[in-house]
């Protein structure tokens, strides 16, 4: 990393693994349980809060010496608002079936747990080009959790990835579906992918014991 | 004498290594531990673990032979009709019969215990404690509450599923909050529901003759009951349990035997048992009184299930079965008096509401019984704070 230096390269690294939004946080859950049953839809979620975390922290930060701090609450959901307003009409432009996939949960980024707490945690405390970077490794931290989840779920759920039937056609009893493979319906279903971030965390929290809180 | 000596010297050669769980399960499963106390203020009582486990797979042995045989049973039944006038040695328990139920049933009982075992004893290796015996009982179980035709990957994979995420994640035997071998169910159903329900999955073979001349196919009283026609079966053959069901849930009378066997080894709960059996009987008369008071019309898709006798509720599906060896799983149950009360009343009332309203699976015992599950503690909670409150009050009356 020659272009930051250690500390904002950290800004960016931590939140990946050993300060994970999803899996340490557990904050941003709805959302990735919601749109994970497809590897898409994950990606363009991803996308998409790191836009709207990217671009909003770096207006709230902006702001941050004349925001009053009573009404500032108010002020961070007008920014969240407009930038996910953006990012909601962007899709229905260019991208209208995955959209429709998506349905309530762009417009529900607004209550993402993730954006509100780094606004609150980091980017009323910081400069704009520090608070970009945090906001781009949360939201990367996030979006590798829903990628890893939406792959496996797509997966041995549906046998595709992407959209490509990857294991084989079902109907026609191609690749692993002729001697007998099914796929296995509980995975599309929301509570497995509350299993399946249970599991992340788990092996997350076996390979980093410092990550085990004592009783 | 050679075996217990070599597995004695294995088991010192490992202590406090690795591998030291695995040599000890092997050694405790076969011989009784030479580490026992011989003397002081301990406890001597014989009834271990171990044992508490052998009675419940004592009580379920008949189930699973009946379980073979009617496997050969509703196998030939269906493909040359049913007997005309039914008799017990010749057309139920002879050996063709038996072949069919050894080849399909016995490989579900080996995968389930291999599978199961095999996690276990992984857990126990990584964990460094004991190999518990806590899937002994569930690996009977496994077998004898799923169709007989269930592809065998599929039951290693819900196998594996339902121990480590069902059992092990909570700690291992005794701290589940889940009864597992229900949670292998529930992994099956909700994974890979066209194996689960339907008219083909109860007869072995129906499946791969489907579509072809020699269809076969055989739907459940329940089944039959959700579509508005009636049941094609006597009650005699619903309480003696020739009937089409999973492996081992069909014939409430062996269930019946095997309850009763184990409140005489007051092994399970008989509070359970009885107030499931209420809780049942009460949700079934009121689905009765609907009907008879004419608030649903016939046409309505609940009619045929309201209008069956509400005893009847007892004799078919999973009811007698998941009552008697699920519901009183010590783990996983009420742990008060009185809890076991309202943990058996709501799983038996639940269970046929579920049963009634479940619009995909004419069935609801394995739900109700993982809900209450998670209830339990919450039962014990208010039971607990109920009798503390009652004895604060006791103690102020009579210092007052």
């Amino acid at each position: 990393m020659g272009l930051l230096s250690k500390k904002d390269a950290n800004l960016i690294l931590d939140p990946l693994a050993d300060n994970n939004p999803i899996t340490i946080q557990v904050l941003g859950i709805c959302s990735a349980l919601a749109i994970t049953a497809e590897l898409k839809a994950s990606i363009v979620m991803a996308v998409s809060v790191m836009f709207v975390l990217g671009m909003g922290n770096v207006v709230i930060s902006l702001m941050r010496n004349i925001i009053p701090s009573k009404i500032r609450i108010i002020v961070q959901l007008v920014v969240v608002a407009a930038l996910v307003i953006i990012v909601d009409q962007v899709l229905k432009a260019f991208a209208y079936e995955l959209s429709k996939t998506l349905s309530v949960f762009v417009g529900l980024i607004i209550t993402n747990c993730i954006i509100m707490g780094r606004f609150e945690a980091f980017a009323l405390a910081n400069g704009p080009w520090r608070s970009f970077l945090d906001g781009i490794g949360n939201s990367l931290g996030y979006g590798l959790i829903l990628i890893i989840v939406g792959f496996f779920r797509e997966l041995l759920g549906s046998g595709t990835l992407l959209g490509f039937k990857v294991l084989g056609d079902p109907i026609e009893k191609t690749g692993l579906y002729a001697i007998g493979y099914e796929n296995n319906g509980f995975m599309l279903l929301s509570p497995m992918a509350l299993i399946v971030v249970g599991i992340i965390i788990w092996i997350q929290r076996s390979r980093n014991k410092a990550l085990i809180e004592e009783n | 004498m050679g075996l217990k000596n070599t597995l004695h010297n294995l088991k010192e050669k490992y202590k406090g290594k690795k591998m030291a769980p695995a040599f000890n399960a092997i050694h405790t499963f076969l011989y009784l531990p030479n580490e026992t106390t011989h003397s002081g203020s301990h406890v001597r009582a014989a009834d271990d673990l171990k044992r508490t486990m052998n009675t419940v797979i004592m009580a379920l042995v008949p189930v699973l032979l009946f379980g073979m045989f009617n496997a050969g049973y509703q196998h030939y039944s269906a493909i040359n009709g049913f007997p005309a006038d039914f008799s017990l040695l010749n057309d139920f328990l002879t050996w063709d019969n038996f072949l069919i139920g050894v080849t399909t049933v016995l490989p579900l009982v080996i995968v389930s215990y291999v599978i199961g075992l095999a996690v276990e004893f992984v857990f126990a290796v990584i964990k460094g404690h004991e190999v518990e015996e806590g899937y002994l009982v569930t690996g009977m179980l496994v077998p004898l509450i799923v169709p007989i035709d269930t592809p065998l990957w599929m039951l290693a994979i819900a196998v594996i599923f339902g121990v480590v995420i069902g059992k092990e994640v909570f700690g291992g035997t005794g701290m589940n909050i889940l009864n597992p071998a229900l949670t292998i169910r529930a992994f099956l159903f909700f994974a890979y529901p066209t194996w689960m329900s339907g008219d083909k999955v109860w007869v072995h073979e129906a499946v791969e003759r489907a579509g072809t001349a020699d269809a076969i196919s055989g739907e459940t009283i329940l089944g039959q009951l959700a579509q508005n026609t009636d049941a094609s079966y006597s009650i005699s053959d619903m309480f003696f349990g020739f009937i089409p069901g999973s492996v081992g849930e069909t014939s409430t009378f062996l269930i019946l035997l095997g309850g009763l066997f184990l409140i005489f080894t007051k092994i399970a709960s008989w509070r359970i048992m009885l107030s499931a059996v209420i809780g049942a009987l009460t949700m079934g008369l009121i689905f009765n009184g609907v009907v008879s008071a004419d608030w649903i019309s016939e046409g309505s898709k609940f009619y045929g299930l309201m209008s069956f006798e509400f005893w009847q509720h007892l004799l078919v599906g999973g009811l007698a079965f998941g009552i008697v060896y699920m519901a009183t799983d010590p783990v996983t149950g009420s742990q008060t008096n009185k809890g076991k009360w309202y943990y058996g009343f709501f799983i038996g009332f639940i269970s046929v509401l579920i049963r009634v309203f479940n619009p995909a699976y004419p069935e609801g015992v394995f739900l109700a019984i993982l809900l209450m599950n998670v209830f339990a503690p919450t039962i014990d909670h208010y039971v607990v704070q109920a009798n503390v409150k009652r004895r604060l009050k006791r103690s102020k009356k009579a210092t007052a």
